[in-house]
């Protein structure tokens, strides 16, 4: 590369950083941090996504796919955090892959649509298997990480690092993806994808690549958050409104960068740790209430803040 | 035999409940293009005014029979107030956007309003069964169905006939089909399409009301009703294709069917068969089973 990227420089400099804060944060912000970078990581899969054109009001079948595949491991005695994230991320990316046959060919609302209907079989399942606890789900007990076993405080502290390092990797990766010919066909086909098609390139494949990545990234998610609560449960894993929080960051985050995903769930997790604290009886109100003046003002996400902030106000739009 | 009446009862009853919700969806979805998430609130927020009103009015001496306008009054009620409300205050600054943000705004207000709900009935739950106690039991092949579930057929019925004799054989009907078929010619030919559009957001807002308000004596009405109520309205509307009343009334026959057929024969797959059947039509027809052909865009 020949100039630094400015991008992948910040996401280093905030890796660093919370590599550091990690052995000095409160409990609460570390938990807080988690939930973050656990739905900040499936908003980065819809942010791909979208960038297509496509939106899902189903991830939550890959999140809570990935959450259970890892929950499921640890009832049969496997406790590595490595196996299990490995075994939710990968296990939601095959199902991923193997719909992406049947949903790349959708567009607009009925790729939205069809996604909800198979997270809700999904969901259906889950309430239905006593095995797994049907509406109650289960606990997750602490896990190792290759032999290492913490206690306490301290499993939070490992979890937060593994979890900062194989979200970096993956952030950065993304933020190289999005800059080479297939990353960059994602505007190509949301803009027009039958002159694509005629550029020589299947639309259809592009799609499907984007979909298994997004499948990849809510399993990895997913798996990550049902270690951090220690605790897997139909209602906050799979049901239809955790897919609607998921397009919730995406759309608080805005489009025009992968670092902006982890704000908006940072912002999205304070919003609803606050709400919850203060007015528990009314933090869906302030949580719906927020989505709704961000669509209202703040139409390109907070990162258009930025923007707005470093351009003076006659050169936009050049 | 015995079973298969039951079934059949079984699932009329559930296929009418759903009717009931999903047209009120598809209604607005076919004229306005917007999939209306604030639609299990408008089910929710009349199956609460109406469980209220039901208790004012039975705590009165008046004839027990008047219980049913007390259902009627409070969809009206909150269609009309909840529907302006929301299409004047809200919607109308968003028509412009993509669809996708659209939802996600009603997805938004959803959320408000569950609050709301909450801030003004408590969480408590309210039991209002004096309409269904009036109307009594009747035997049907030695089981006993109460006559206000059956009824409910009958009102579902009754409002599927008179939607679809408004938007084909009134004047005002054909406008509404005229702003279907293309939103910006109609505009150019001198149909106030804004007004259109107030109009139906109200009805279909007054449907999703009704659904609920109607149903309220029924079941117990407490905090959530709405989540179920939107998904399952989502996935009948889907199967028929979005947009059309007859594709509801098959979707909502559909997926009310093998529901009850599920809760008798195989009761574990209940809760999913519903988004089984949606997810295959949806991979044969992805555009549900009546839904106009679109053309592809260049």
């Amino acid at each position: 590369m020949r100039y630094l990227d400015k991008t992948v420089v910040g996401l280093s400099i905030a890796f660093l950083v919370l590599l550091w804060a990690d052995f000095f944060m409160a409990e609460w912000m570390r938990f807080v941090g988690l939930q973050s970078l656990s739905r900040g990581a499936v908003a980065l899969g819809l942010l791909v996504l979208w960038r297509t054109g496509l939106v899902s009001f189903g991830h939550a079948l890959y999140f809570g796919f990935g959450a259970y595949a890892a929950a499921m491991l640890t009832l049969i005695g496997f406790h590595d955090a490595f196996l299990l994230v490995f075994a939710g991320t990968f296990s939601a990316g095959l199902l991923a892959f193997l719909l992406g046959f049947l949903l790349r060919r959708y567009r607009a609302i009925f790729f939205a649509l069809l996604n909800l209907a198979f997270s809700m079989i999904l969901y259906g399942v889950i309430v239905k298997t006593e095995e797994l606890g049907s509406t109650d789900g289960f606990s997750v007990r602490a896990p190792t990480f290759l032999g290492y076993a913490p206690e306490g405080e301290a499993v939070q502290t490992a979890l937060f690092l593994f979890t900062l390092v194989f979200t970096y990797i993956i952030t950065v990766g993304v933020h190289l993806y999005l800059k080479t010919t297939l990353g960059g066909m994602s505007m190509a086909v949301r803009e027009n994808e039958i002159r694509v098609e005629y550029l020589g390139y299947s639309a259809e494949k592009v799609i499907h690549y984007k979909y298994v990545f997004s499948g990849l990234v809510a399993g990895f998610g997913g798996a990550i958050m049902a270690l951090a609560i220690g605790q897997v449960d139909p209602d906050s894993m799979a049901n239809w409104t955790v897919s609607g929080e998921f397009v919730f960051i995406t759309i608080l985050s805005g489009i025009g960068n992968v670092a902006a995903t982890y704000v908006g769930a940072l912002v999205f997790e304070l919003i609803r740790t606050y709400a919850f604290e203060y007015a528990p009886q009314y933090w869906q109100f302030i949580l719906g209430g927020s989505l709704l003046a961000i669509i209202m003002f703040l139409p390109d996400g907070i990162w258009s803040l930025l923007s707005r902030l470093r351009k003076p106000e006659g050169a936009r739009g050049l | 035999m015995q079973e298969l009446i039951v079934i059949l009862v079984d699932g009329l009853v559930f296929s009418s409940y759903l009717f009931m919700v999903a047209v009120g969806l598809t209604v607005i979805f076919g004229v306005m293009k917007i999939l209306n998430v604030t639609h299990g609130s408008f089910y929710a927020f009349g199956a609460y005014l109406s469980a209220t009103l039901i208790g004012i009015y039975y705590a009165t001496d008046l004839p027990e029979f008047g219980g049913f306008v007390a259902i009627f009054a409070a969809a009206l009620i909150i269609g009309i107030v909840l529907g302006v409300i929301l299409e004047r205050c809200l919607l109308r600054f968003l028509y412009s956007r993509d669809e996708h943000i659209i939802v996600l705004a009603t997805f938004a207000m959803f959320l408000v309003l569950e609050d709301v709900l909450i801030m003004i009935w408590g969480t408590d739950p309210y039991f209002a069964y004096q309409p269904v106690g009036v109307l009594g039991a009747v035997d049907i092949v030695d089981m006993t169905f109460d006559v206000y579930s059956l009824t409910l057929i009958g009102l579902s019925g009754f409002v599927g006939l008179g939607l679809w004799l408004g938007l084909t054989r009134t004047k005002w009907g054909k406008l509404l089909l005229a702003v279907i078929f293309d939103r910006e010619l109609s505009q150019a030919m001198g149909i106030n399409v804004t007004r259109v559009f107030l109009a139906t957001f109200v009805i279909g807002a007054i449907m999703g009301a009704l659904g609920g308000a109607y149903l309220a004596p029924t079941i117990s009405v407490s905090p959530g009703i709405g989540v179920e109520v939107i998904v399952l309205a989502f996935a009948v509307v889907v199967i028929g294709g979005m947009g059309s009343i007859p594709g509801a009334l098959i979707g909502s026959l559909l997926v009310g069917l093998s529901r009850a057929v599920a809760v008798h024969k195989l009761p574990e797959v209940e809760l999913f068969v519903i988004y089984a059947i949606m997810a295959l039509v949806l991979t044969f027809r992805p555009e549900g089973l009546f839904a106009p052909p679109q053309a592809r865009k260049i």
